[in-house]
């Protein structure tokens, strides 16, 4: 049925996301550059990091990167498309363990084992999802934490291939090219650039035409029926990406842990890098990641001078936050960037004159009309 | 081009179309009166398949509808502006924009370009999010949506919801543009003002059927029938 509307499809993305341009250039090409300036300040000081703290630090920092990759595939779901998932750690566990099974019987040779661990973790999505996906509210809650701790009894059932209670340990650390990266230094920047790899990634998809529809559905599923779009289709195959992302995570983990535990599938890890999202703002990709950089540094960090009660504190940070921080660390920026739009907002009534339609549908329909 | 006959819809426990037969003739504009609650919305939301129906049928052009699920109707032709603009708040005018157009690119003659010259406000507001547009920019948007799907049929649940009477007038204008275009339309509405500015002919629903139906002209002239129907002089 969609068969004619297909081929039209590429075609008519890209004139019209010209065409967006086409209005606003004057203003977006003064303000790209700038936009892309605090990513590359955060991307040399998490490369130059090493040097200047500890050991213990740069092991955490990598948790942090590893964990929050993996909310970041979870705020592809959550954020992007409003899947609210319990059970996306079933992914996470599944890359975690075929990474280690790979790194240990074929190679720890990176890239490898992550990219067996993403495929893994796509295949467990793509049979997993195909159900999940039709189901939503409650159903889908149900649906995926049933699959969450499925993942996990299999963990622990299938003791032949995953060591059962005690996990797979002993599993290899990174390789490049025949060489154990052995510094923690260096282990860290090869989780770095995965991570800024996979996250670049998911930041293009959810500023595609895709990711756009994603977010449509997330708002309002009928208005995009509509439309004639139909939401299955995209839902699952946000769901696979998702599942393979979580993968990504969970096959860095793997080998940067050196041992996986069924619990790594489990609920707990679904929980708190939801908290991590709730923290960080759903939906910003960056704010998540932030959000998990404070569950693990809690978690892990502070954790053993807490006497057991990192999760006390963690509870008290997630209250807090929903009180003072009802769009997480991302909707501080939000803010920000409201004040910067209300005065482009002022800017352009000034401008209204020479403004309006008049000047941008010529230049709109120049460009439309190739195809 | 559209026919329905006998059809009954509802939701859970009640039937609130109790067998609406309609026929609408390409390029006309039908406005759709009637009391609160006799079942406007619901025959829009129905024949949009957004509500599946108990009974009866509708075609478009000859194709059967009946039932099918909304993308599909979409497709075949059929768009809605919904009660309340429902617009996606965190998105953009542009990003409303593409996601309609990726969907009626070459389907017809309504374009990106074309949609902002009916509506020129959209043009100015393009890097706004829908939830800072006013009621009436967000009807606008609502409307270019829908266009933009290239549709042969548009639904609209009662386009003046809440605006402006100066605001109306542009909702109207903007339905008389689409008009010339060839599009036919549904319109259900409250204010009898832009029912009949924009509307050929008259139809009166009243619980769950459609009771009444005469050329625009001759209904404002009789107005027992609005009288009766209505209850209003």
């Amino acid at each position: 049925m969609s068969a004619p509307a297909r081929p039209t499809t590429p075609a008519a993305t890209a004139p019209a996301g010209g065409s967006s341009a086409v209005p606003g250039s004057r203003r977006s090409r003064g303000r790209a550059p700038l936009r892309a300036v605090p990513a590359l300040a955060v991307l040399v000081v998490l490369a130059l990091v090493p040097y200047f703290v500890g050991p213990d630090e740069t092991d955490i920092l990598s948790r942090v990167l590893i964990f929050g990759l993996f909310a970041v595939s979870l705020d592809l779901l959550v954020g992007i498309t409003g899947l609210p998932s319990l059970g996306h750690a079933a992914y996470f566990g599944v890359g975690a363990y075929t990474a280690g099974l790979v790194a240990e019987h074929w190679t720890p040779n990176a890239p490898v084992p992550v990219l067996v661990a993403a495929g893994a973790g796509a295949v467990a999505a793509v049979l997993t999802g195909w159900l999940v996906v039709r189901s939503d509210g409650v159903f889908f809650l149900m649906l995926t934490l049933a699959i969450g701790e499925i993942t996990s009894q299999l963990a622990l059932q299938l003791d032949d291939v995953t060591g059962g209670s005690d996990g797979l340990f002993g599993i290899p650390t990174f390789r490049i090219g025949g060489e154990p990266l052995r510094l923690e230094g260096y282990r860290y920047w090869y989780v770095l650039a995965v991570f800024v790899i996979t996250f670049a990634a998911v930041w293009l998809i959810s500023r595609s035409p895709f990711g756009l529809a994603l977010r449509g559905i997330r708002d309002n599923e009928d208005r995009m029926r509509s439309l004639g779009y139909s939401p299955f289709r995209y839902k699952y195959v946000a769901y696979v990406l998702a599942g393979a992302f979580a993968g990504i995570a969970g096959g860095l983990f793997a080998q940067f842990n050196r041992i996986v535990n069924p619990s790594d599938a489990g609920f707990a890890l679904s929980a708190i890098t939801l908290l991590a999202l709730v923290l960080g703002g759903a939906g910003s990709l960056w704010g998540p990641v932030i959000g998990m950089a404070v569950v693990v540094v809690v978690r892990d960090y502070y954790g053993p001078d807490l006497g057991g009660h990192g999760p006390l504190v963690l509870g008290i940070v997630f209250v807090i936050a929903v009180y003072v921080l009802p769009r997480g660390f991302a909707g501080l920026a939000g803010l920000g960037a409201l004040r910067g739009r209300r005065r482009g907002a002022v800017s352009a009534h000034a401008t209204d004159p020479d403004d309006p339609g008049s000047g941008a549908v010529p230049g709109t329909s120049s460009e439309e009309r190739p195809a | 081009m559209l026919e329905v006959s006998g059809l009954q819809s509802g939701y859970k426990r009640s039937t609130v179309l109790q067998g609406v037969d309609l026929h609408l003739e390409s390029g006309g504009v039908l406005g759709l009166l009637g009391r609160n609650g006799v079942g406007k919305s619901t025959l829009i939301n129905t024949l949009m398949g957004l509500v599946t129906p108990s009974a009866g049928r509708v075609t478009l052009d000859g194709r059967d509808l009946t039932g099918k699920r909304p993308d599909v109707i979409a497709r075949a032709g059929v768009a809605l502006v919904p009660q309340g603009r429902r617009t996606w708040a965190p998105l953009t005018v542009t990003e409303h924009l593409d996601l309609a157009a990726r969907r009626g690119k070459g389907k017809g003659p309504w374009d990106i370009a074309r949609v902002i010259d009916l509506l020129p406000r959209l043009g100015e507001r393009r890097k706004h999010e829908a939830g800072q547009l006013s009621g009436g920019e967000q009807q606008m948007l609502a409307i270019g949506r829908a266009l933009l799907t290239n549709p042969r049929l548009v639904l609209m649940d009662e386009p003046s919801d809440g605006l402006a009477p100066a605001v109306v007038d542009l909702i109207g204008e903007a339905i008389g543009g689409m008009k010339a275009e060839g599009v036919t339309l549904l319109v259900v509405e409250q204010d009898l003002h832009l029912a009949f500015a924009v509307a050929d002919e008259i139809a009166v629903m009243d619980k769950g059927r459609i009771v009444h139906r005469s050329p625009t002209m001759e209904f404002r002239r009789d107005s027992s029938v609005a009288h009766a129907l209505l209850g209003v002089a």
